[in-house]
């Protein structure tokens, strides 16, 4: 998948609350195209984390840039050129499906025409056209799920940051969302995605995992599972999670 | 602008979708206003008054026997003096009386013209003012009567007198008060539960992440309420003039371009409480304890400010309903000009820009 055109950057990027440090300098690179897995216990930094990368909160130190801009003085530019899908359902319930799509079209400054050819191939690419006119709040949750995350790349991003994007959806709908991923990631848009399934974990190129506020490992599944010497991703998580210090 | 109006046009899908927020929005100020229109009309009924008949002749027996088929009033008579008069009023049952002089019919009938002595105990200032245009109106059908086949027209004059309370201070409408408080709820506590509804439901951090300008959301948000609170006014004003027959005596585009900067005010009071808040049952309660209550005690609308303690006198002062109050009450109701509302304009001026800046101030802080 190494394209060498980097996308994310960060070098020893840390923020600190008072004297609790949440991310303690990490440093890792994100290729195009690239699916990031970031994993890690809950309460490990990875969402201070992700705050900084797409501009919501500046670091303490460090360096990054997203899509080439730096995270302290270019936020304007960063969030242009990023999509976002945080782990609580993001769309407007009592909005209908079309609605949704033209309203976050509209603050991401697309024109009419391109929201109306966008709004066309999503739906025929979801199969929702039958559905547009209805209220997002009663559809599905998989369906929610999966038009979210195309809202998310509606202006097509070159990077796209999901904080959990599966909760409490069952697996063959989870499998659909991934493919819905790959087939963006296809398009050469870089995946950043947090989870706590495993098993998600193993769609990804590349992985990282975060222990109290660092990177532990960051390597491919197939290559952490053998370095560790066991035969799933869970043991690998299992192995590091233990020796956190940190609770929730 | 493109992207400005997008989330306007998003916001109006939420209000217009949600029966609750609907019904508060529409229902509730013309609720209230048929509520105190027309609670206070029902005071009036069967009011207890007092007859003092000095005359004891024709006109007068006419006079009160008009008076006593009104289904307003229930009347007693009595004998009584000047100073005895006053103390039956604070005994606090009667709650008007009527004095007829001596010589009433012979006045009538020699000089054309003759008075009635109508006194009401302006405690309760609404009733008080009720009652006496109630008897005025008697007395004036009973005086029409009268004329009817006359060249020379017969002149009763009724000679009012409020005690307690001669100017009237602090309402003779409700309908400045209604207005103040149906703006503060509107447009603080429906602002304030809609960007926090925002944040519990996560949309916000997606529209922080959006290119869209932090301070444009918070802007994008407060517009619809802008316009629909000022439907309301209209909605209001119309429900008063038509419905209450409480006209508008002075300039009605001042009186809207007062309630724009009203609304401002409570529009930043709303964003200031959303950004300090993260629920929105929280939100609620502080728009209601916060606003709502000091807007019903403070304003001067149910309870004379001038009959407060001194310290209360000077909380009044910050309560921004209280400037609104006294503009809409002067330009309704005494038909005065902004040359005599600058000073209030000002202050709720000062109000305003002090809010919008400590919220923007406050806003920035809580996206680093």
């Amino acid at each position: 998948m190494a394209q060498g055109e980097k996308v994310i950057v960060c070098d020893k990027l840390t923020k600190r609350f008072g004297d609790f440090i949440a991310t303690n300098e990490i440093t890792f690179e994100v290729n195009k195209g690239e699916i990031f897995g970031f994993l890690g216990a809950n309460g490990a930094g990875k969402t201070t984390a992700m705050r900084m990368l797409c501009g919501l909160s500046t670091p303490s130190s460090g360096k990054a840039s997203i899509a080439g801009f730096d995270v302290y003085t270019q936020t304007e530019q960063i969030k242009r050129n990023i999509g976002y899908m945080s782990q609580k359902f993001s769309l407007y319930e009592n909005l209908t499906v079309k609605e949704n799509i033209e309203f976050f079209g509209g603050i991401y400054g697309l024109t009419d025409q391109q929201i109306e050819t966008k709004t066309e191939e999503l739906l025929n690419r979801l199969g929702l056209k039958s559905e547009a006119k209805k209220l997002v709040g009663s559809l599905p949750l998989g369906w929610k799920q999966k038009l979210s995350f195309s809202v998310a790349i509606l202006h097509e991003p070159k990077i796209v940051f999901l904080d959990e994007p599966t909760g409490g959806v069952d697996p063959v709908t989870r499998r659909q969302f991934w493919d819905l991923i790959y087939e963006a990631a296809e398009r050469g848009i870089t995946i950043f995605v947090t989870t706590h399934y495993m098993d998600e974990a193993e769609y990804c190129n590349r992985i990282s995992i975060m222990v109290d506020g660092r990177i532990e490992v960051l390597d491919s599944p197939t290559n952490l599972k053998r370095s560790f010497g066991v035969s799933s991703m869970d043991e690998v998580f299992y192995q590091l999670a233990r020796s956190a210090k940190r609770g929730d | 602008m493109k992207q400005f109006i997008s989330f306007v046009r998003k916001e109006f899908y939420h209000v217009l979708r949600d029966r609750r927020t609907l019904l508060i929005l529409f229902g509730m100020p013309i609720a209230q206003i048929l509520l105190f229109g027309f609670a206070l009309t029902n005071e009036v009924k069967d009011s207890e008054i007092l007859v003092v008949d000095y005359a004891k002749d024709n006109a007068s027996q006419q006079i009160l026997t008009h008076i006593g088929a009104s289904r307003y009033f229930k009347i007693s008579k009595a004998a009584l003096t000047q100073k005895e008069i006053m103390s039956t009023f604070q005994a606090g049952k009667i709650k008007a009386v009527v004095v007829i002089p001596v010589n009433f019919n012979e006045d009538l009938l020699h000089s054309n013209k003759a008075q009635i002595q109508l006194i009401a105990d302006a405690t309760d200032i609404n009733t008080a003012n009720m009652i006496i245009n109630y008897l005025s109106a008697i007395i004036l059908e009973y005086q029409n009567q009268i004329n009817e086949n006359l060249e020379i027209p017969y002149q009763i004059i009724p000679e009012t007198r409020f005690l307690y309370n001669p100017q009237l201070k602090g309402a003779p409408g409700f309908v400045p008060g209604v207005m103040a408080l149906v703006l503060m709820l509107v447009s603080v506590m429906m602002t304030a539960i809609s960007i926090v509804r925002e944040k519990e439901t996560g949309t916000m951090e997606i529209l922080l992440v959006s290119p869209f300008k932090p301070v444009l959301v918070i802007f994008a948000k407060a517009f619809p309420y802008l316009i629909l609170s000022l439907i309301n006014v209209t909605a209001i004003l119309l429900l008063s003039v038509f419905v209450l027959d409480l006209p508008v005596k002075g300039s009605v585009p001042l009186l809207f371009a007062e309630s724009t900067l009203f609304i401002i005010t409570c529009l930043a009071l709303g964003i200031f409480i959303s950004i300090k808040t993260d629920s929105q049952q929280f939100a609620m309660l502080i728009s209601l304890m916060g606003m709502l209550l000091p807007t019903m005690m403070f304003s001067g609308f149910l309870f004379p400010i001038e009959n407060m303690p001194l310290p209360l006198q000077i909380i009044s002062n910050m309560v921004p309903s209280k400037w609104y109050y006294i503009i809409v009450k002067s330009i309704m109701i005494k038909g005065l000009g902004f040359s005599s509302l600058w000073k209030e304009t000002l202050i709720l001026l000062g109000m305003t820009l002090f809010l919008l800046a400590i919220s923007l101030k406050n806003f920035k802080i809580r996206l680093q």
